[in-house]
């Protein structure tokens, strides 16, 4: 009672057009923050995925070069220990690095003790001995002579030089002494460093040393295993897939395979990795490390994606064209394999793809099989150890050189672009071949 | 190699099993193809069926049975002060016989040389046993296949049953793998909790695995109380809900409400991105930006934050869950049926008001179905908390200290060098365990709540 009195005695204070028109426009302001929040979230969520990519190419973006020096090298068959031997088994065995010290040595006579010796060592990549071995074993008659060559940089004077390592002298806990970065500049200054493309990342597996490490080896990881994935998961999701959306009765069995293949697309993966460390590592006795292995874990693991994806791609295809087929003589499977896996068949592979691309970035579960072995060689077949991308990626983000966090960077740019590359394709495929009926 | 040509030369003999049972059904019927019951193609695939299947399923049982069948063979010829060692001594001579054979290791022993010379010989007439079995098995099926050739033969309905067969087979796949999932974690975790009771696995509120082979510690066996693992799995994934669902619910309440359809058609996939970007990604981006960026924050703000703080953790497992929680509000939202926001309209609500006080209400059972399931994704990453959360078990709810997760845990003691049979090892399955049933109870839980309110405006 005494409410409507007050509302009676405001309302003749105010006219009722003036509230509206207040409330009016505390709605309209509310409506117009309530827009700003949700496009602020969508934007603060992009702003998120800027930020990361920014980070990663950002970091990454130097890995694709690499500093050399240039030194002048004599191939002095003293030093290299091979005096008259000069037969190719004696070339592969000399003493490389002992030139290259020497050269060094010879080029800044102002290191005279031996820790300046032993920064001054350190400046070359303890790999740089490679490139001369094949150099003097191409042409035994650089024997004697001296050459300007240029050699791969540590990966300290590497960091320095893209500008990762402070350049001031003096700093404490710097990763590079003053006498190293003095001679840098003075090497610098004498145009004898310099970037160039890095083909070892392209070409080398795994190193400790950062400026040696490469990703081909997880490349090849990564391809025998998708390879594997593909020839299990494709044609026993396409086989299920026709079979649960073509020839199954609706019964209970049915059903239970249905929820069984929705239920496995929610498993977490790493429990898939503890089903492949139990049964194919520990029960059958497959290799460890092996692509093989980690090719059928992630097949078990795209497997309901692809059959989901391939249902509906079937299921989208109209049933006048089976009654028509049916009515021409074809039996059910010859409708299936002549018409309907045909139709649909550019859906199935758009979520195969989908599918692979997901067993490409897939880390966990091939940890529980044993792919984080350091592995240097380059695989040869799915049999042998090998990492795949993105275990290479957790492996170098563990560590601790400044340099691998470069490299890391990079490998990861790497696999985003395969992914993007999966599903750009995936994207074309579907835009190129979608029918509606 | 040698199991590559075998492979290989069956492949080609039912490629020639195929072509001559084509050519055969043609030639009973002289060039007619109407006169048969079946096309010849099926004819030929009938042929090369009887060729392939059985020499395939031979050369499989080699592959399955080759190793058990060595092993005793060989551990039978052993010279009698070999044979008579305990199993768990056998087994490591059987394992260095098998190094010498078969990786060129140079033998401890006259008598692990020559169990090496004998373990190769049987390898070698076993394989050579099977190789023969299936080629002549091969050859006997395709000259029988193509004997029986004739103009009634019902070729494509023999064919089809197979194939039916093939198909049956391949849709139980996925529920021989929940069994092998199920039956594997069980069997370890009943293994485990034969050195650890179930009640202090569930409700010990220590753990320290790491300390498992040291004699002096609690039972001399570490501590297995799961409970600060549960309590930082819950920590995570808690901060990455409360980051991913206001800002997914938001964004799809935009996407699906307010945006214009280019606005739309450009933002919807660049968000999508976030969810196909791996979570080895994600890692690294907390691990190297975010974790350092909070604790320079709070160090600022006069905060000790611990440098594998919880909250990087989560924060960054909640970017990565956004679009997951933002497609299915999208869906859910956009299935709202248009007559009810017509009729709030129509009483003169403001957009606004008709999303928080019609649509979302309606929606509500498939948001919270989404969000469960966002949950239940929270819960099973790994990689994020295993590069940006920490090692040790603290059990805390200050998002600003290092808790560790199950997928933590189960990484960690699964990594590395192991022996199968310590407590350590299989305390990561009974963790899987514990994992998969939470999951699939979130799952459940999240589609039987979608699926019961779905239909209540149909």
């Amino acid at each position: 009672m005494t409410e409507t009195t007050q509302m009676a005695r405001l309302g003749a204070v105010r006219p009722t057009a003036e509230i509206v028109a207040a409330r009016l426009k505390r709605r309209h302001n509310a409506e117009r923050r309530f827009r700003a929040v949700g496009l602020g979230a969508v934007l603060l969520a992009l702003g998120f995925l800027g930020i990361l990519l920014f980070t990663i190419v950002g970091n990454g973006i130097t890995a694709f070069v690499q500093t050399y020096v240039r030194i002048d090298v004599t191939f002095d068959s003293a030093l290299l220990g091979i005096e008259g031997d000069t037969g190719p088994d004696a070339l592969a065995a000399a003493n490389y690095q002992a030139i290259i010290k020497q050269s060094l040595y010879r080029t800044f006579p102002e290191a005279k003790t031996r820790a300046e010796q032993r920064q001054l060592g350190a400046m070359v990549s303890s790999g740089a001995d490679i490139d001369l071995r094949k150099m003097l074993t191409a042409d035994p008659s650089l024997l004697g002579q001296t050459r300007s060559l240029w050699l791969l940089a540590d990966d300290d004077i590497d960091m320095a030089v893209k500008g990762h390592i402070p350049r001031q002298q003096g700093i404490a806990g710097n990763r590079l002494s003053d006498n190293e970065l003095r001679w840098l500049s003075e090497l610098e200054s004498r145009g004898a460093v310099e970037t160039r493309f890095n083909t070892l990342l392209w070409s080398s597996g795994d190193s400790r040393e950062p400026e040696l490490a490469g990703l081909w080896g997880a490349v090849v990881g990564s391809i025998f295993s998708l390879v594997i994935t593909l020839l299990v998961s494709f044609p026993l999701g396409v086989a299920t897939s026709v079979y649960l959306e073509e020839f199954a009765p609706k019964n209970r069995w049915t059903d239970l395979i249905e929820v069984n293949i929705n239920n496995l697309a929610a498993v977490p993966s790493v429990v898939f990795g503890l089903l492949g460390l139990a049964v194919f590592l520990n029960i059958l006795g497959m290799p460890r490390s092996a692509p093989l292995v980690g090719g059928l874990v992630l097949a078990l693991i795209c497997l309901p994606t692809i059959i989901i994806a391939a249902r509906a791609a079937m299921k989208a295809v109209p049933p006048s064209i089976r009654e028509a087929a049916a009515g021409l003589g074809a039996s059910k499977l010859q409708v299936v394999t002549d018409h309907v896996l045909p139709l649909s068949m550019p859906g199935i592979l758009t979520g195969t793809i989908l599918g692979m691309a997901h067993a490409l970035g897939e880390t966990a579960p091939l940890l529980m099989i044993g792919m984080v072995a350091f592995i240097v060689d380059i695989p040869a077949t799915p049999l042998d150890p090998a990492a795949v991308l993105p275990v290479q990626v957790y492996l170098w983000a563990d560590s601790p050189e400044r340099a691998f966090v470069e490299r890391t960077s990079a490998a990861i740019m790497v696999l985003l672009l395969f992914l993007a590359l999966m599903n750009l394709s995936a994207i074309l495929l579907r835009k190129k071949f979608e029918r509606r009926w | 190699m040698q199991l590559l040509i075998l492979t290989v030369v069956l492949l080609a003999l039912t490629g020639i099993g195929f072509s001559t049972g084509r050519r055969r059904a043609l030639a009973v019927v002289e060039g007619n193809p109407r006169l048969l019951h079946s096309l010849p193609n099926h004819h030929g695939y009938l042929v090369a069926l009887w060729c392939g299947i059985p020499a395939l399923l031979v050369v499989v049982g080699w592959l399955a049975f080759e190793p058990s069948l060595l092993h005793a063979l060989v551990i039978s010829a052993l010279p009698p002060e070999l044979a008579e060692m305990s199993d768990e001594r056998l087994s490591l001579v059987y394992n260095e016989v098998r190094n010498v054979a078969l990786n060129g290791q140079t033998a401890g022993s006259d008598a692990v040389a020559e169990a090496a010379r004998h373990y190769l010989s049987l390898r070698q007439t076993l394989f050579g046993a099977t190789a023969v079995v299936a080629l002549v098995l091969a050859v006997a099926g395709l000259a029988w296949a193509r004997g029986h050739i004739h103009r009634d033969l019902r070729a494509r309905n023999r064919v089809e049953r197979v194939v039916t067969v093939f198909l049956v087979m391949a849709s139980t796949v996925a529920i021989f793998t929940t069994i092998g999932i199920v039956l594997s974690l069980l069997f370890e975790s009943l293994r485990f909790f034969h050195f650890v009771p179930v009640s202090e696995f569930l409700f010990g509120t220590a753990w320290s695995p790491q300390m498992a082979i040291r004699s002096d510690q609690v039972g001399s066996s570490g501590a297995f109380g799961a409970v600060p693992l549960f309590a930082g799995t819950m920590l995570i994934a808690g901060i990455a809900l409360v980051v991913a669902v206001p800002l997914g619910l938001l964004s799809a309440i935009y996407m699906s409400e307010y945006a214009l359809p280019r606005f739309r058609s450009v933002v919807k996939p660049m968000l999508e991105i976030l969810a196909g970007i791996p979570t080895v990604v994600y890692g690294f981006f907390a691990a190297l930006t975010v974790a350092p960026f909070i604790r320079d924050l709070g160090t600022s703000l006069g905060l000790t934050v611990a440098s594998e703080s919880a909250l990087a953790a989560g924060l960054v497992m909640g970017i990565m869950i956004i679009p997951f929680v933002s497609s299915l509000s999208d869906d859910v939202i956009s299935a709202v049926p248009q007559s009810l926001r017509e009729g709030a309209y129509g009483l003169g609500a403001t957009k606004s008001e008709t999303i928080k006080q019609v649509v979302i209400p309606a929606a509500l059972p498939g948001i919270v179905g989404g969000v469960l399931l966002a949950a239940s994704r929270a819960i099973g990453e790994t990689m994020i908390v295993v590069m940006a959360a920490g090692l040790a078990a603290n059990l805390t709810a200050n998002p600003l200290e290092a808790v560790t997760t199950v997928t933590t845990q189960i990484v960690t003691l699964l990594v590395g060098d192991q022996e199968f049979d310590s407590p350590k090892t299989l305390a990561a399955f009974a963790l899987g365990l514990a994992l998969f049933t939470i999951t699939l109870a979130l799952n459940a839980v999240a589609l039987h709540i979608v699926n019961k309110y779905r239909e209540k405006y149909d």
